[in-house]
């Protein structure tokens, strides 16, 4: 655009607030009905569903775990056969690694991140749609499976031969192995938008060394995800290719390794605990410093500690296969990386005490949780140290033991940050407060609940009861401490139903909220409670990394277009703007698109020509979503 | 919470390519991740090889006429592509319809080739553990072959139409021939594995 | 206190991590309390510390400036550094356990382990070639290192006899080994330890360590042939076992049957129990499990042969015989 040539569109610079906002509402709201909420592309709407739906799957694996408790709460019972116990078992495992806790800390980011960074969407809101509509498709396929009896029974880390084509009968680990895909998809999906976004469209100001803590730890998070889930997709295609094509990566008597899957498996999947414990930390920290008055101690180390777990998380898949007879000095390496990451972490811990010291703590539910938090997650970080040792592991492994170690870290380093999080952002997300009260009592029962039933794991692990086991033999000493644990378990249960009344009551009738109720310093809390579809009026400017306590007012920037979707894109060190980039309308296309490659990926399981056949309504749907329709985001 | 306006965006340019541009970045993250996948692929390839007694396993070397061939059409097609890259940043739209209409044809002939490839390592996936991870190699390159070619005869197609002259269709056509450059060169350490590591 | 009690219960036992009598076992029992000592004291600083900075008074607002954060750069440093200090300390002591482990003596003799679902097959070997074979139960002599020789017929499993020694998993494709020395003579009791199917439950195996001369009876009694039938009913039940489908899955040294799918019986009376641990072995347990293996271990691979009672009479009669 030539300078000094007529603008043919409008700016918000003249405008006054309420002409403003009439105007942003227009081009940027969702409207009622069924097309408008399956082709919205607003980061907030599908950021909730995303929330929402993990939780169902938190509440529906949850109430797998009492049933698994049930069966072992007395020798030799009868409540669940084993094979329907092996079913339960794996289905626990899978759902809530891959349809729980994944998932839900990357809605969390959806929802939290554009709003953290100042920006008005997330980077390609489409695929954003694409791929919460692939996770409810995975999720799905998974539950269908379990409830028609033809549900995973062999681990949530099917391990090979016992999931390969001679011993893994039926379809069932293929559903397995195409759920992984589903939920893999989605979440290298979601990673990309979250990199594009923190990188590409921030505040201007908002350079890297003043990014919230919460967005620097799904930065690296995303980095994780990008670079650990091909490994898990690797390995369930070469599984599903094992099974259906009579491929041999896993068969040794073709020149195939059993271990091979191992590797393959936990290549990705210790950098995956710490997919989902990054962003909790980054919750804690976000809570810690809303808590206590004052930014959290020790911004770069902080940084520096997210980006060492990291990069560390790629160096320790090792330790889970000490015991499958790998050569000794080999193991040794893992050995010393594995108890390395314990240094980053610790230094996270001391940062919030610090953080603590210094500050004015106020006991609100969400830092209640936080404590509860560090409390448990350094029982976890002891027991990681424990199992880290190739010959105490050489006990432990497979054990109650190392069941107790990761519940411990991701409940009490995953969960209870989460349980905080929710509390901290419900008012954000839907303009209500919840229950002081209520909240009290549900941080109560559950981390009381949680210690009852976890902690006496440890010692039926290191008295010889391994993990797994469908029942266990009367003589052995394990009936009281089984029971015990099975009653706790139930008051665990009561923490999180009273928790879904808390937000059940409170979304309909809690108290009105206001944009900042906490008195919190990051740009979010600049909205309202809920915030507009479009976010911020004006793209915000910020100066700090607590623009809401550094300034009385909101910097903002003036210019951009109000008669289409329009964000800023900032450079990447120092988020100086770059260009006004158009941000697409609501599409119908990730849907369709979602549609085509589930009914790929489904019928990938019983033939290998779906993938031929069912590439076409894939490549149709894809250019659909990309053919330009005439909207005014789409010409620049 | 009050407003003060302290910077004016009205003179920024309203859609930047290259690095400022975020499909740009989208498409470097997918680089990634394909990337990530060819290269732990080549480490299955170089871990069962280390297990076996013997490499290839039953099976004489793959017959070098038809990779190489490959090879040298993905290396040759760097050019035309480089120059529609170029064409691309200049929104020179005559130039940029004739290079896609080359890249569309240089995108089909190496698919023709990939045909001959199976026959030429001599084993099929389901013979051994040798046959299996060439076959996944060979398997995993090909579809980003087609999806670029698909890609690029739609992209083709749409800058014959009336949504082609605008900055945004440059970009594209920019990102996709940075995809095409990717695609090539993850083409080459897999060449060198499959064809030349089992003759060391 | 019922609590205190209850823990307690589980430190006492034949299957039990820290009730050892193996001379791995010993060393890994003493690194795993040194490592949990360390780590409760190094936990209870930490929730000392929490405490104070939540509770503590302190002045009316927060406190952000330079000098409370240089003193905390301090502290926060020199935890780090400590945090380190324990670590390579704890790294340090595991790698020398695993040395003490690994010097533990060479073996004085060798078996073969091998896991099927969901049983153990052992063979004893004399001079590198098998001798015998049994099932689920091993004996060895006391005081002397035994190295057991791990593969697997199908899948994954684990075996491990908490006892004595870690545990070391069974890898089709690939031979593991696990040595093990008992210092007390005893029975040890382990299960399998990786997850390995319908039945992965109800695998359990027991390691008997006597002392040299009743070891030494032990292996001449099981190396010999099987004992001929001297009452009636057993001999009765012999022809039972050879005459229906038992002897093409199971062999009884010293009769015609050759059937290697399941256990060898040669001298099956003589085992503590049947099923893998899972049942005390008596006359009556061994004719529930032929009467019906499917409902005691459901999904295991032994099917119901039906029997008349008579025969079924006979042919535990039999079983029992074979000591």
């Amino acid at each position: 655009m030539a300078d000094g040539a007529p603008r043919k569109d409008l700016r918000d610079t003249a405008l006054d607030s309420a002409e403003l906002d009439r105007h942003l509402t227009s081009i940027w709201h969702t409207r009622g009905g069924l097309w408008a909420a399956v082709s919205t592309v607003d980061h907030k709407i599908i950021g909730r569903r995303y929330i929402i739906t993990a939780f169902v799957f938190l509440f529906m694996g949850g109430v797998l775990s009492l049933l698994m408790r049930l069966q072992l709460s007395q020798p030799e019972a009868r409540f669940i056969g084993p094979d329907r116990y092996n079913q339960i078992f794996t289905m626990h495992g899978t759902n809530m690694m891959f349809l729980f806790a994944v998932p839900v800390m990357e809605a969390m980011a959806v929802y939290l991140v554009p709003l953290m960074v100042g920006t008005r969407n997330i980077a390609f809101p489409r695929l954003n749609a694409f791929s919460y509509w692939m996770f409810l498709a995975g999720g799905i396929l998974l539950w269908v499976a379990f409830a028609i009896d033809t549900g995973p029974d062999v681990g949530w880390f099917a391990y090979v031969p016992l999931a390969g084509p001679q011993y893994g009968t039926g379809k069932r680990a293929d559903i397995w192995a195409q759920m992984i895909t589903f939920t893999e998809i989605s979440a290298l999906c979601v990673a990309v938008e979250l990199v594009v976004t923190i990188f590409k469209q921030r505040a201007p100001g908002m350079s890297l060394d003043r990014i919230p803590l919460f967005v620097w730890s799904m930065l690296v998070t995303s980095f994780l995800v990008i670079l650990a889930m091909p490994a898990i997709m690797i390995a369930s295609s070469s599984l599903i290719l094992d099974r259906l094509v009579g491929t041999h990566f896993f068969n040794p008597a073709e020149g195939g390794d059993v271990l091979l899957w191992q590797h393959l498996f936990w290549f990705f999947g210790h950098p995956e605990v710490y997919i989902i414990f990054l962003p909790a930390v980054g919750m804690a920290s976000t809570i810690v410093a809303t808590f206590t008055g004052r930014p959290v101690f020790g911004y770069l180390a902080m940084v520096m500690a997210l980006i060492s777990t990291g990069v560390l998380a790629f160096g320790l898949w090792v330790h889970h296969m000490f015991v499958a007879g790998l050569p000794r000095l080999g193991e040794s390496f893992f050995t010393a990386s594995s108890m390395a990451i314990a240094v980053p972490a610790g230094l996270q811990i001391f940062c919030w005490l610090a953080t603590l010291w210094m500050g004015r703590p106020v006991f609100k539910t969400p830092l209640l949780f936080v404590v509860g938090f560090i409390i448990t997650f350094v029982v976890g970080g002891m027991t990681g140290v424990m199992v880290a040792s190739v010959p105490f592991d050489t006990q432990v492994h497979d054990t109650y033991f190392v069941v107790a170690h990761f519940h411990y870290v991701l409940i009490g380093g995953a969960v209870f940050p989460l349980l905080g999080a929710i509390y901290y952002w419900f008012p954000k997300i839907t303009g209500r407060m919840m229950s002081e009260t209520l909240g009290r009592w549900v941080f109560a029962l559950i981390f009381a609940g949680f210690h009852l039933t976890f902690f006496p794991m440890h010692i039926l692990g290191l008295a010889g009861m391994p993990r797994r086991v469908y029942t266990y033999q009367p003589e052995l000493p394990w009936s009281g401490l089984n029971m015990m644990v099975s009653l706790s378990a139930l008051v665990l249960a009561s923490g999180f139903l009273l928790f879904a009344i808390d937000i059940f009551r409170s979304a309909r009738n809690g108290p009105a909220a206001g944009s900042n109720p906490w008195g919190a310093a990051t740009l979010e809390w600049a909205t309202a409670s809920p915030p507009r579809c479009y976010n911020f009026r004006r793209m915000p400017v910020v100066y700090s990394g607590e623009p809401l306590w550094t300034e009385d007012e909101l910097q903002v920037a003036s210019g951009l277009r109000v008669d289409r979707r329009e964000l800023l894109v900032t450079a990447v060190v120092a988020a100086t703007p770059q260009a006004r980039e158009s941000s697409v309308p609501h599409s119908i296309w990730p849907l369709w698109a979602a549609v085509a490659t589930s009914i790929v990926l489904i019928w990938s399981i019983f033939t290998p020509w779906a993938v031929v056949w069912g590439s076409i309504p894939v490549a149709v749907a894809l250019t659909g979503w990309f053919w330009p329709k005439g909207a005014p985001e789409e010409e620049s | 919470m009050r407003e003060r306006v302290v910077l004016d965006l009205s003179d920024v340019t309203s859609h930047a390519s290259g690095s400022a541009s975020p499909t740009w970045w989208g498409t470097l993250a997918f680089m990634l991740i394909e990337g990530t996948g060819f290269a732990l692929a080549i480490v299955i390839y170089l871990y069962l090889m280390s297990l076996a007694p013997k490499w290839p396993i039953a099976t004489p070397v793959p017959s070098l006429t038809a990779g190489t061939l490959m090879t040298i059409v993905l290396v040759a097609s760097l050019a035309p592509n480089m120059l529609v890259t170029g064409w691309a940043k200049k929104q020179d739209l005559p130039k940029v319809r004739f290079g896609l209409v080359v890249m569309s044809l240089l995108g089909i002939v190496p698919l023709i080739i990939r045909v001959f490839e199976f026959p030429a390592v001599h084993v099929s996936w389901d013979r051994n553990a040798y046959g299996s991870i060439v076959w996944l190699m060979l398997g995993l390159h090909t579809p980003h072959i087609l999806t670029d070619l698909i890609e690029t005869l739609v992209l083709t197609c749409l800058m014959f139409t009336r949504h082609a002259d605008n900055a945004r269709r440059y970009g594209d056509v920019a990102d996709n021939a940075m995809y095409w450059n990717f695609v090539v060169a993850t083409w080459l350490p897999i060449y060198a594995c499959i064809y030349w590591v089992p003759r060391l | 206190m019922g609590l205190f009690a209850v823990c307690l219960s589980g430190c006492n036992g034949t299957q039990s991590a820290l009730d050892v009598h193996g001379a791995s076992a010993i060393h890994l029992k003493h690194l795993m309390l040194l490592v949990i000592w360390v780590c409760a004291l190094v936990w209870l600083t930490v929730m000392v510390v929490l405490a104070y900075a939540l509770l503590r008074k302190r002045r009316v607002a927060a406190e952000v400036n330079a000098g409370a954060d240089n003193r905390a750069t301090v502290i926060v440093s020199a935890a780090v550094g400590a945090t380190a200090l324990i670590i390579a300390g704890l790294t340090v002591a595991s790698f020398y356990t695993t040395r003490l482990i690994d010097g533990d003596g060479d073996a004085a003799m060798t078996i073969a382990v091998k896991g099927e679902q969901w049983w153990w097959r052992v063979t004893y070997m004399r001079d590198g070639t098998p001798d015998f074979e049994t099932a689920n139960e091993i004996h060895i002599p006391v005081g002397r290192t035994v190295l057991l020789q791990l593969e697997s017929a199908d899948v994954v499993h684990s075996f491990w006899v908490p006892s004595l020694a870690g545990k070391q998993d069974l890898v089709p494709g690939r031979t593991n080994t696990l040595a093990l020395r008992a210092e007390t003579p005893g029975v040890y009791r382990g299960q399998c330890a990786e997850f390995c199917g319908i039945q992965h439950s109800h695998m359990a195996m027991s390691v008997i360590a006597d002392d040299a001369v009743s070891f030494e009876r032990w292996l001449a009694d099981q190396s010999a042939e099987s004992l001929k039938p001297a009452e009636p009913e057993a001999t009765a039940g012999q022809a039972v076992f050879l005459g229906k489908p038992c002897a093409a899955c199971h062999r009884v040294r010293g009769t015609p049957s050759a059937g290697t799918t399941g256990p060898d019986l040669t001298h099956v009376g003589s085992r503590d129990t049947i099923g893998a641990g899972l049942m005390e072995r008596t006359r009556g347990s061994l004719a529930a499990w032929i009467a019906d293996p499917q409902t005691i271990k459901p999904g295991n691979n032994m099917p119901m042969v039906p029997l008349t009672s008579d025969e079924l009479r006979a042919v535990s009669a039999y079983m029992e015989s074979l000591k």
